[in-house]
């Protein structure tokens, strides 16, 4: 039988913890039992790294997804790969790697479970050329409280893209295909320009971005005037064999233990105004002019926080909110106000990330929409910062952008309504396969992604 | 649910007319909060915040009449707003209580009993119940509060600090039973309080609206503490006074 304790859970912003059972369920048996005997909801739970509720349900279930680890074999002709929820990117990129493969889309940690992948149908620096996570989902295994569904865009289509940014509503994903990209070397051929303010940098991205698979700005929200939102432009592919030769192999590139380590939390406004305006200073002065054709080692390219286990701790106790939203071209100027919104309200914020989006999929309920999104690391603690972003909201809302639910912790649920127009086709499809609302999260309470408290 | 920054949805509000309850929920409304359920005793009163609480943004506010003089109702109480919210609350503030005119009813049974059914009895009898709900939904945030009245008895107040001295003390047990549940409750301690419970009295050094208070356990909700004192200052000022002598803590004015 599944191992089941109580125990605490939060996101990995280190917000709203919660009391709840915590179950490991090692077969679809017991992951089909579960679903109609649990109490309280439940909502699958895989490495914890999305930064607000979605991974948790206050007196409910959450269910492990640790056990589901099933993997592969690799199809090395067409990359598919057969995977169980619980595989990390972590576990995927250390087999897939020495094998001439890398995921197709990667977030900026490998610790990101392939079910927590689908269920945020989550994004890289090359999604406007490679489009979100689950555009290289073939099929899924899907446990719901009506039975067990194999799902792909042509099985059940409704099913298989209602589950795609579905945060865990739809059910308890059991195993998925996907199609991993093929790579030439281990490395990342890089380019990185330096701009002094958010004009440079967009204008750059417009300008050069489809010449690249990967492209990610960093952006400082802590300047203001002529250097307001300067920033550093990284962009890149995978490095062709021949001019990484001679370099470490394969497996030498992918550290699989982190360096560094935060073993307790730090005091609560460790990372205050200052503190992050300095960093911000020294990360912009230290960054390259101008440096094309550098070489940098997957993990650094494309997972560099994981350098420093458990980097969250440095917020301290009271923790911190992301946010990151998603506004069309023709609106880019709302990443302009929304910046000067942060750096004029003095609420510190880390560096920002901002990249360009390509075309959605066929997802209701996916984030990723084409044109600018930029992400924020906001500590909490700062009596105004609650205001700014409920102002935030309503600019993004206006521009008839929208909140990526991964990152969130404090949106409303009408702004939530506003933002996305296919929330009702996704109520229908849960409605059909959770016609009793089994699947429950803090998020989806929170935002009555149900819809149940609608009068 | 509540949001990263503790804020609630949902609340349940015994005492809903009070001075410090009203100033709390509209603070609320303006953050996160959007179902509410009103205990109280004069169904006018109730109507009148109602409306307030929907034109300030509420969807749903429900009223439910309790009389606090009745430790017999508070199981009902209980019952009837858990039922009216119609879903698990965020949160609970227990706003219910009664000052007196101490040196009118030194003498008098009636209102001493009074004092202590609808300060202590009522209030301790409906946390009970609400414990239960709570823990048996598995989450939610009890606020309840208390006075630094409560921390020594005095000539001007004796009867109203022994009543809170009382919930003060219940309450801090009921936060340690708590402890796993996923259930959490605070104790809001504030000083002297203009309200229309104070208003015929001479204000006491320190003193504070309920706007203040207000503002106090709206911030509370994201700390950790168990005891809160509004404003923050008077928790020093207990330090010390309530280690006075008694001849010189028997003189002190108010």
């Amino acid at each position: 039988m599944a191992e089941m304790h109580r125990s605490t859970v939060a996101g990995w912003g280190n917000t709203a913890r919660v009391t709840g059972t915590i179950v490991t369920p090692t077969s679809e048996a017991e992951i089909e039992q579960l679903l109609t005997t649990a109490k309280g909801g439940v909502i699958a739970r895989g490495l914890g790294r999305s930064y607000g509720d979605p991974a948790q349900v206050a007196g409910g279930t959450v269910a492990s997804n640790a056990s589901l680890q099933e993997f592969g074999p690799i199809d090395r002709s067409t990359g598919l790969v057969t995977l169980g929820s619980g595989v990390s990117i972590d576990n995927l990129l250390s087999v897939a790697i020495p094998h001439g493969f890398f995921v197709p889309v990667t977030p900026g940690t490998r610790q990101v479970t392939i079910g927590g992948a689908i269920a945020s149908d989550i994004h890289g620096k090359n999604h406007h050329v490679d489009g979100s996570f689950m555009n290289h989902v073939e099929s899924l295994d899907l446990m719901t409280p009506v039975g067990l569904k194999h799902v792909s865009p042509t099985e059940d289509p409704e099913l298989f893209w209602a589950t795609a940014g579905g945060m865990g509503l739809t059910g308890i994903i059991l195993r998925a295909t996907v199609k991993l990209l093929k790579i030439d070397s281990a490395y990342v051929s890089v380019d990185t320009t330096r701009h002094n303010n958010l004009d440079e940098v967009m204008a750059a991205m417009i300008e050069g971005d489809h010449r690249y698979r990967y492209s990610v700005a960093w952006v400082d929200c802590m300047t203001s005037g002529a250097r307001l939102g300067r920033g550093v432009l990284t962009r890149g592919d995978h490095a062709p064999r021949d001019v990484v030769q001679g370099r470490a192999g394969a497996e030498e590139a992918i550290p699989t233990k982190p360096r560094l380590s935060v073993p307790f939390d730090a005091p609560s406004g460790l990372l205050n105004r200052l503190s992050i305006t300095a960093f911000n200073e020294v990360w912009f002065r230290k960054a390259p002019k101008n440096k094309i054709g550098g070489i940098e080692r997957i993990s650094t390219f494309f997972h560099p926080l994981d350098g420093v286990a458990n980097w969250n701790r440095l917020y301290g106790q009271r923790g911190f909110v992301q946010y990151q939203f998603v506004v069309t071209d023709e609106q880019a100027e709302t990443i302009r106000l929304a910046i000067e919104k942060l750096s004029s309200s003095k609420v510190p914020s880390f560096l920002a990330v901002l990249k360009r989006f390509g075309p959605g999929n066929l997802s209701p309920i996916s984030f990723p929409t084409p044109g600018w999104t930029l992400a924020l690391d906001l500590p909490v603690g700062p009596a105004a910062l609650p205001k700014v972003l409920n102002e935030l909201d309503e600019l993004v809302s206006q521009a008839g952008g929208r909140i990526y639910f991964a990152k969130d912790s404090r949106m409303s649920p009408a702004s939530v309504a506003e933002m996305y127009p296919g929330l009702e086709a996704f109520r229908s499809v849960l409605h059909r396969v959770d016609p009793d609302g089994v699947m429950v999260s803090d998020l989806a309470r929170r935002l009555n992604l149900r819809g149940t408290l609608d009068a | 649910m509540r949001d990263a920054f503790g804020q609630p949805q949902s609340a349940i509000v015994f005492g809903g007319t009070s001075d410090i309850a009203k100033a709390t929920l509209h603070q609320l409304v303006a953050k996160r909060l959007d179902r509410v359920v009103l205990v109280g005793r004069s169904v006018d009163a109730l109507e009148v915040e109602k409306s307030q609480l929907l034109s300030a943004g509420c969807s749903t506010v429900q009223i439910v009449v309790n009389n606090a003089a009745d430790p017999a109702a508070a199981a009902k109480a209980v019952e009837e707003a858990f039922a009216a919210l119609g879903q698990p609350a965020d949160l609970v503030l227990m706003a219910v209580g009664l000052l007196g005119d101490q040196a009118h009813d030194d003498d008098s049974a009636e209102r001493t009993a009074e004092m202590f059914t609808v300060n202590t009895t009522w209030p301790a009898a409906v946390l009970a119940g609400v414990r239960g709900r709570l823990v048996a939904q598995g989450y939610g945030h009890i606020v309840v509060l208390s006075s630094v009245a409560a921390l020594r008895t005095r000539r001007a107040n004796y009867t109203y600090g022994a009543g809170k001295m009382g919930l003060d003390g219940f309450a801090r047990g009921l936060a340690a039973s708590l402890t796993g549940t996923g259930v959490s409750l605070q104790i809001i301690r504030p000083g002297f309080v203009t309200t229309k419970m104070t208003q015929h009295l001479d204000k006491a050094p320190f003193s504070t609206t309920a706007e203040a208070v207000a503002q106090v356990i709206v911030d509370g909700l994201s700390s950790k503490k168990t005891v809160i004192y509004a404003p923050s200052i008077v928790k020093f000022v207990f330090v010390i006074l309530r280690h006075l002598p008694e001849v010189i803590w028997r003189r002190l004015p108010g």
